[in-house]
C-alpha cells in the first residue's frame, strides 16, 4: 500500500510537471504504409522539418501510421484523445481515414487538421478543418479551363473510392452550371492490371474530354489506356495527380494533359500577383532541400500549412487558455474560425463558422505536362 | 457490343488470363505437394516486376540484402538442426554452406552487374534468379518445421508470411509503383484489335510454361517425385525421396513462375509493392475453379476469370472485383454437392 501510494504520488508529481510546461501537443496520424502510403509518406517528411516552437510554446508532436485502414485511423485518434491528450490532431491524408477521424473529433471535440478533402455531412465537420481545396473549389477550376477550351461532353474515369465519388459528385454540379455534361462514368481501383474495358467504353461514347481522378502513380496507367485507344481529345487529372510520378511513368503519353493543382506545384511560375507565391516558394526550397530537387508535392504542401494556420491561431488560443485543456481545444477552434484571410502554400484560407474548407474558388491553378515538367496554363 | 469491341475485351481477358493461369497452376503445385495454400504467391510478382524495375535505375534492389538475410537465417536453421540430430560440427556446417551457396552467387552477381547499364535481358534474368532463389528459403524458414502440421495452420502461417512480405516490399520499393519498358515494340493492327508485341510474349510464354510444366512432371525424374509426393507424402517418402528437398523444389518453382508473371506483367500496368495479392488471389480463383487439384482445370479457370472481368469492367466497372469475386460462390457449391465428402487430406 505504501509502495502503491508512493507511486501515486510520484505520477501525480510528473502529470503536474508536464501539465506546468504546458507544451502543445499535437498528434499527426497519416498512411506510411497501405495504398495511400504515397501520399503519408511525402506529408510525414514534412512534418520532420517543422519548427520546435509554434507562437511561442514547444511543441511536441507524435506521428503514427494508419496504414490506410479507417479503423486503425479512429483507433489512433482515440488514442491521441485520451492517452496523449493531443491539442490538435492532423490527419490523415487518406480522404476514408480522415472520414473516421473527424467522428473521433467531434466526440472528443478536439480540433482536427485533416489534409485530404473529407466529404461530411452538415454539422458533422463541427471540429474538422480542411487544408486541401475542397473537390469543388477544383472542379470549378477544371471546368472554367474546359469552358474555355470549348469543352462540351466530359468522360468519367475514377477510383472506386471516396475520393472518385467525390470528385464525381462536385465535377458534376459545376459542369451543369457551365452546361458541361459527363456523358460516360466508368470506375477502377488503383490495383487493377488493365483498365482496357473501361478505356474502351469511354472511348466508344466520344466525350470532347476525359476527366481520369486517380492518386499518385495510380493515375499513370489509366491515361495511357485511354491513349492507347487512341483518344484524341484533351485529357485532364486531378489535384492528386500532381506528383512527378505521373510523368515517371506516363512518359510521352502525358504530355499535353491538363492537371488541376494548387500553387504549390510550380510556384515560380505563378504571376507575382498571386498570394501565396512566396510562401509556396519558400516550401519548395525547404523541402527540396532536405528531400532533392523536384521531390515537393501537394501533401508534403498540406503539411506545411498546418505550421502556418497554427502560427496564426495558437496565440489567439493561448490568451484564452492553457494548452492541454478542454478549453484551449475550444478556443482553438474559435481561432481557427475567426482568424480571417490566411496565406498559405496552398491558396488563401478563410475558415468561418460555417466553412471549414475555406479557399476561393480561384486557388486552383491548370499546369500542363509539357517536356515532362509542369507549365502553368 | 459489336463484334470489335468484344474481340477487343476477348483479348485484353485471355491476356490478363494467361498471367492467372501461371499463377493458378503455382498455387495447385504448391497445394498439391505441400498441402500449403499459398497467399503470398502474388507477392512474387510484385517482387519480380520491381526487382526489375530498380535495376532499370542502376541500383542494386532491396531484395538482394534480403535474399542475403533470409539464406543466412535458413543457414543457421540447417546448422541448428544438423547439430542437434549429429552433434557433428562439421556436417552442419556443411549443411549450412549449402543453403548459403546458391544465394549467395545470385546476391553477388546481382549487386556486381546492376551498375553496369547491362541489357534488358540480362537485367530481366537477374530479376528472375534473385525471386526464385526466395522459394526455397521461405519454405525453409516459414514451413519446412511445420511440414506436418494441418493445411489451416499453414494457411495461417500464409497469412503471416504474405504480410511479412507486403511490408517489406513497401521497405524495399517504396510506396510509388514502377512500370517496366516493354520488351517488346511491336504494334500488330488486326481489324479493331491492335496486338501488341508484350501481348504476344504474354500469351506464347504462358503457352511454353505451361508445356515445360507438363514434359516436367511426365519425363523428369524430379516431376515424378514432386508428383508422388503430391499422391502419397509417407509413401513418397519410404520410396525415398525427401520431403523437404520436395517442398523446397516446389516453392522454388513457385518463384520462379511468380517473378515471371511479374517479368509478363510488368509493361502492361503500373505495379505497386501490394499489387501483387490481388493478382495472385485471381490465380487462386482459378485454383479454386480447378478444386486445387487440377492443371488443365486452373488453366481453364484463369481464362474464365480473365474474360469475365474484362467483360465486367465493360459493363459495369465499379462492381468488376464483386462480379470475379462472386464467381467462386457458384462453384463452391457445384464442387461440394458434386464431389462427395472426402475427409482424405491431399
Amino acid at each position: 500500500m505504501k509502495l502503491f501510494k508512493k507511486t501515486l504520488a510520484a505520477t501525480a508529481i510528473t502529470l503536474l510537471a508536464a501539465s506546468a510546461q504546458a507544451d502543445i501537443t499535437i498528434g499527426v496520424v497519416v498512411p506510411l504504409t497501405g495504398p495511400a502510403s504515397g501520399l503519408g509518406i511525402p506529408a510525414a517528411n514534412q512534418v520532420k522539418l517543422w519548427p520546435q516552437t509554434i507562437g511561442g510554446e514547444k511543441i511536441k508532436v507524435t506521428v503514427l501510421d494508419d496504414a490506410t485502414d479507417p479503423t486503425n485511423g479512429s483507433k489512433i485518434a482515440k488514442r491521441f484523445v485520451t492517452e496523449d491528450k493531443v491539442d490538435v490532431i492532423v490527419g490523415s491524408v487518406a480522404t476514408p481515414v480522415g472520414v473516421a477521424i473527424a467522428d473521433v473529433a467531434m466526440e472528443s471535440q478536439t480540433p482536427q487538421v485533416a489534409l485530404t478533402p473529407v466529404g461530411l455531412p452538415p454539422g458533422k465537420d463541427a471540429w474538422t478543418f480542411r487544408l486541401p481545396q475542397g473537390n469543388d473549389v477544383m472542379a470549378h477550376a477544371l471546368v472554367n479551363h474546359m469552358k474555355k477550351q470549348g469543352v462540351k461532353t466530359v468522360g468519367f474515369l475514377g477510383y472506386t473510392d471516396a475520393y472518385g465519388e467525390q470528385w464525381l459528385k462536385a465535377f458534376t454540379a459545376e459542369g451543369e452550371k457551365a452546361g458541361i455534361k459527363i456523358i460516360a462514368a466508368e470506375r477502377f481501383a488503383r490495383s487493377d492490371t488493365s483498365v482496357t474495358a473501361q478505356a474502351l467504353k469511354l472511348v466508344a461514347a466520344n466525350p470532347d474530354a476525359m476527366l481520369i481522378v486517380a492518386s499518385g502513380s495510380g493515375a499513370a496507367m489509366p491515361h495511357k489506356a485511354v491513349v492507347e485507344r487512341n483518344f484524341k481529345g484533351k485529357i485532364y487529372q486531378t489535384h492528386a495527380a500532381a506528383t512527378k510520378d505521373l510523368m515517371r511513368i506516363g512518359g510521352k503519353d502525358v504530355e499535353g494533359s491538363y492537371v488541376v493543382s494548387g500553387p504549390v506545384i510550380a510556384p515560380d511560375q505563378l504571376p507575382d500577383s498571386n498570394a501565396s507565391k512566396k510562401v509556396a516558394q519558400d516550401f519548395v526550397a525547404k523541402y527540396d532541400k532536405v528531400y532533392g530537387a523536384g521531390a515537393h508535392n501537394q501533401f508534403a504542401g498540406h503539411a506545411y500549412d498546418v505550421v502556418l494556420v497554427l502560427e496564426k491561431a495558437v496565440p489567439m488560443a493561448l490568451k484564452k487558455a492553457k494548452p492541454g485543456t478542454p478549453e484551449f481545444r475550444a478556443a482553438l477552434k474559435d481561432a481557427f474560425e475567426t482568424m480571417g484571410r490566411t496565406v498559405v502554400a496552398h491558396g488563401v484560407l478563410n475558415w468561418t463558422k460555417d466553412d471549414h474548407w475555406g479557399y476561393t474558388n480561384d486557388t486552383g491553378v491548370m499546369v500542363k505536362v509539357v517536356n515532362g515538367d509542369w507549365k502553368v496554363d | 457490343m459489336d463484334f470489335s469491341i468484344a474481340s477487343i475485351l476477348m483479348l485484353d481477358g485471355v491476356t490478363n488470363g494467361a498471367v492467372y493461369a501461371l499463377l493458378g497452376l503455382a498455387t495447385v503445385l504448391v497445394f498439391t505437394v505441400t498441402r500449403v495454400i499459398f497467399i503470398p504467391q502474388g507477392e512474387f510478382v510484385a517482387y519480380g516486376a520491381l526487382t526489375l524495375a530498380i535495376l532499370q535505375t542502376g541500383k542494386v534492389p532491396g531484395t538482394v540484402w534480403l535474399l542475403l538475410i533470409m539464406a543466412a537465417l535458413a543457414a543457421a536453421m540447417d546448422a541448428v538442426e544438423v547439430w542437434l540430430r549429429q552433434r557433428d560440427t562439421l556436417r552442419s556446417l556443411t549443411a549450412a554452406g549449402k543453403t548459403l551457396a546458391l544465394p549467395v552467387v545470385v546476391a553477388g552477381v546481382t549487386a556486381w552487374l546492376a551498375p553496369m547499364q547491362t541489357p534488358l535481358l540480362v537485367q530481366a534474368a537477374l530479376a528472375v534468379a534473385v525471386v526464385t532463389a526466395f522459394g526455397p528459403l521461405v519454405y525453409r524458414v516459414a514451413y519446412q518445421s511445420l511440414a506436418d502440421a494441418s493445411p489451416l495452420v499453414l494457411l495461417i502461417v500464409s497469412v503471416g508470411v504474405h504480410f511479412a512480405m507486403t511490408g517489406l516490399g513497401l521497405l524495399f520499393f517504396g510506396a510509388e509503383g514502377f512500370r517496366n519498358p516493354a520488351f517488346w515494340d511491336l504494334r500488330l493492327g488486326l481489324g479493331p484489335i491492335s496486338l501488341t508485341g508484350q501481348t504476344l510474349i504474354i500469351v506464347f510464354a504462358s503457352a511454353a510454361l505451361i508445356v515445360l510444366l507438363w514434359l516436367f512432371f511426365e519425363r523428369s525424374l524430379y516431376g515424378k517425385a514432386l508428383r508422388a509426393t503430391a499422391v502419397n507424402r509417407l509413401g513418397a517418402r519410404l520410396m525415398g525421396i525427401s520431403s523437404p528437398a520436395a517442398g523446397q523444389l516446389t516453392f522454388a518453382m513457385a518463384a520462379f513462375i511468380g517473378a515471371l508473371s511479374g517479368l509478363l506483367i510488368g509493361p502492361t500496368t503500373t505495379v505497386f509493392y501490394d499489387s501483387g495479392f490481388l493478382i495472385g488471389l485471381k490465380g487462386f480463383v482459378a485454383a479454386v475453379v480447378a478444386g486445387l487439384s487440377s492443371y488443365p482445370g486452373a488453366l481453364v479457370g484463369a481464362m474464365f476469370v480473365g474474360v469475365v472481368e474484362a467483360f465486367g469492367s465493360f459493363y459495369a466497372s465499379a462492381f468488376k472485383e464483386v462480379i470475379v469475386f462472386t464467381i467462386i460462390l457458384p462453384v463452391l457449391l457445384w464442387r461440394s454437392l458434386h464431389g462427395g465428402h472426402s475427409d482424405e487430406e491431399h
